[in-house]
């Protein structure tokens, strides 16, 4: 695709996108905070109206219409799932709260169980807190070890460190697809070939690889892949964990009640099949509606043309930022994806936050649920640009524009 | 609503980006009587407040050391110039009064005295997302004039 018509592209995607037509503080919103929480197309908005002003029941359990037509609208997003990520069944499609709880999911139900004091389950220095502390805590509970391979100066996994710490005590290995932070795109096909060999298996973190790749969970062979709603233009609140069918067969329910069981007694409980075994308690059906709708529209835009318009923009974007005076950037991975991290000058990132807002641009500042990051390179916290398909050529001037005003205050 | 373009330099007004820039009463205090730490972990605002107390119950001297943004270095600062010689009890009626003043919308509001100069923190109040890190020293100096071991926060 040709920059020109790369950028006509995004001001055409743009128009779906409600929010983003208004002022802030007085001037045309600039929206670079979608890795924090992106903003849903109209599509979304209105196939969850609709759920609400015409289909809402509870799913799974009555005979009368509204119940049949929420069900049917859970589990075609359900269905949607599956050929997205191009999941083998959709009994590997758990429906979640977020990537958080599917990752604590796993943590709980598949690692607890059987790990052993000594066993080591290896994270990168780049995971945000959602992959670090359900790690952290499964260790604490068990007297296993948590395993950090570092990362260099660019903001890449150093892969050879990782790869050593990958060995026989190993019992899983969780890592980002994409760092929040950073925006680093992990190595995840090495790492997944090295463990697999020798039989470990891989959960990844893909709350910012969903939104910006073309994700097919039977290629990338991992055993596990974690994601949320509302960074893929879905609504708060609903995400899924997909796992191979007969890991999580194996597994037990994580929480218990309503929905995850086929029979109840006080003498025994059998609990339900895959993948409700794991949904316990009445589920955010809006939420999947709107996750589904999401679907819809970035099946309809096709994810490598999404991928392919934001690699143009995210380098337009970097090599702007790089021309002002002063810039420090955080993350310089030869393979990025959407995400600048950045600090200007010794400007707080707190103070470039509250400057750009007043100019009408929106950044996440600050340690991005990532301060380990912010620990390796020694900082508070940075000023984060991130990229949706909805950005254009003019959103990075405006953020250049804004900054440079950033500098003329502290000067 | 809309606010106009001058209001940014009301939030960063000159003497709030001197005193960022170059802090009074920067660095440890030796012989302190009280001291308190102000975290803010969201924000990354770090600050330790050193306070020495004469016996009579005057603040002798007042240091901090930390980092943070322009805000709440600028107010740490302002607040070390401002509370030296200043009895505790009057100490604590200025942590009530800066407190109140950046939390409520009275513009025209009278300031005491010795408190004059942090009127430069005023413009904060049109952002509130930001009142957190102007009041983060006043904390700390409650805390450590009441001797409290938990650190203080205002997120």
């Amino acid at each position: 695709m040709s920059a020109m018509a790369a950028v006509a592209r995004g001001q055409h995607w743009r128009a779906d996108f409600p929010a983003l037509h208004q002022s802030v503080h007085g001037r045309p919103l600039v929206y670079l905070d979608s890795a924090a929480s992106a903003q849903q197309p109209a599509a979304v908005i209105d196939a969850v109206a609709k759920y609400h002003r015409e289909d809402h029941s509870n799913v799974h359990r009555g005979v009368h219409e509204l119940s049949g037509r929420a069900t049917e609208a859970y589990e075609g997003a359900r269905d949607k799932v599956e050929t997205f990520i191009n999941a083998s069944s959709r009994n590997e499609v758990v429906l979640t709260s977020g990537t958080t709880e599917s990752i604590n999911l796993v943590a709980q139900s598949f690692c607890r169980p059987r790990l052993h004091p000594g066993d080591k389950i290896v994270i990168s220095h780049l995971e945000h807190h959602a992959n670090i502390v359900p790690w952290q805590m499964v260790c604490e509970q068990t007297g296993a070890e948590l395993a950090v391979a570092p990362i260099n100066d660019r903001g890449e996994i150093e892969l050879e460190r990782m790869l050593e710490l990958i060995d026989d005590k190993t019992f899983i290995v969780a890592v980002a697809h994409v760092s929040n932070a950073l925006g680093t795109v992990c190595p995840i096909d090495r790492i997944i070939k090295h463990a697999k060999a020798r039989g470990i298996p891989v959960l990844l973190d893909g709350a910012q690889g969903v939104p910006h790749l073309d994700i097919d969970v039977q290629a990338i062979g991992c055993d596990f892949y974690a994601f949320s709603a509302h960074k893929m233009f879905g609504p708060t609140g609903t995400g899924v964990l997909w796992g191979r069918e007969e890991l999580l067969d194996a597994m037990p329910p994580w929480q218990g009640g309503g929905d995850m069981i086929l029979e109840v007694s006080f003498d025994k409980t059998i609990y339900n099949e895959l993948p409700y075994k794991f949904e316990a308690g009445t589920p955010n059906i809006s939420g999947a509606v709107g996750l589904g709708a999401a679907i819809d529209y970035l099946q309809g835009i096709g994810m490598a043309n999404v991928a392919a318009y934001e690699q143009d923009l995210h380098d337009y974007m970097v090599a702007e930022l790089r021309k002002i005076p002063g810039m420090r950037l955080f993350g310089a991975a030869n393979h990025k994806a959407s995400v600048q991290s950045f600090l200007l000058d010794d400007i707080h990132s707190h103070d470039i936050g509250t400057i750009l807002d007043h100019q009408g641009v929106a950044v996440r500042t600050g340690h991005h649920c990532a301060m380990p990051v912010m620990q390796r390179f020694g900082i508070p916290g940075t000023a984060r640009a991130s990229l949706a398909l909805y950005n254009n050529r003019e959103d990075v001037d405006r953020l250049v524009a804004a900054l440079i005003k950033a500098k003329e205050i502290f000067a | 609503m809309s606010r106009q373009a001058g209001e940014l330099r009301d939030l960063y007004r000159e003497l709030i980006l001197d005193h960022a820039r170059s802090p009074r009463h920067f660095g440890r205090l030796d012989g302190a009587t009280h001291a308190a730490a102000g975290i803010n972990p969201l924000c990354g605002d770090k600050l330790n407040l050193y306070v020495r107390v004469s016996d009579d119950g005057t603040i002798e001297s007042t240091q901090f050391e930390g980092s943070g943004c322009a805000i709440s270095m600028a107010s740490a600062s302002l607040l070390a110039d401002a509370m030296t010689g200043v009895p505790v009890d009057e100490a604590e009626a200025c942590v009530s009064e800066i407190t109140s003043r950046l939390t409520t919308e009275r513009p025209e509001q009278a300031i005491s005295t010795r408190l004059e100069k942090l009127v430069a923190l005023d413009g904060v109040r049109e952002y509130p997302s930001r009142v957190k890190c102007a009041t983060l020293a006043w904390h700390a100096l409650h805390a450590a004039l009441t001797n409290d071991p938990v650190p203080a926060t205002t997120e």
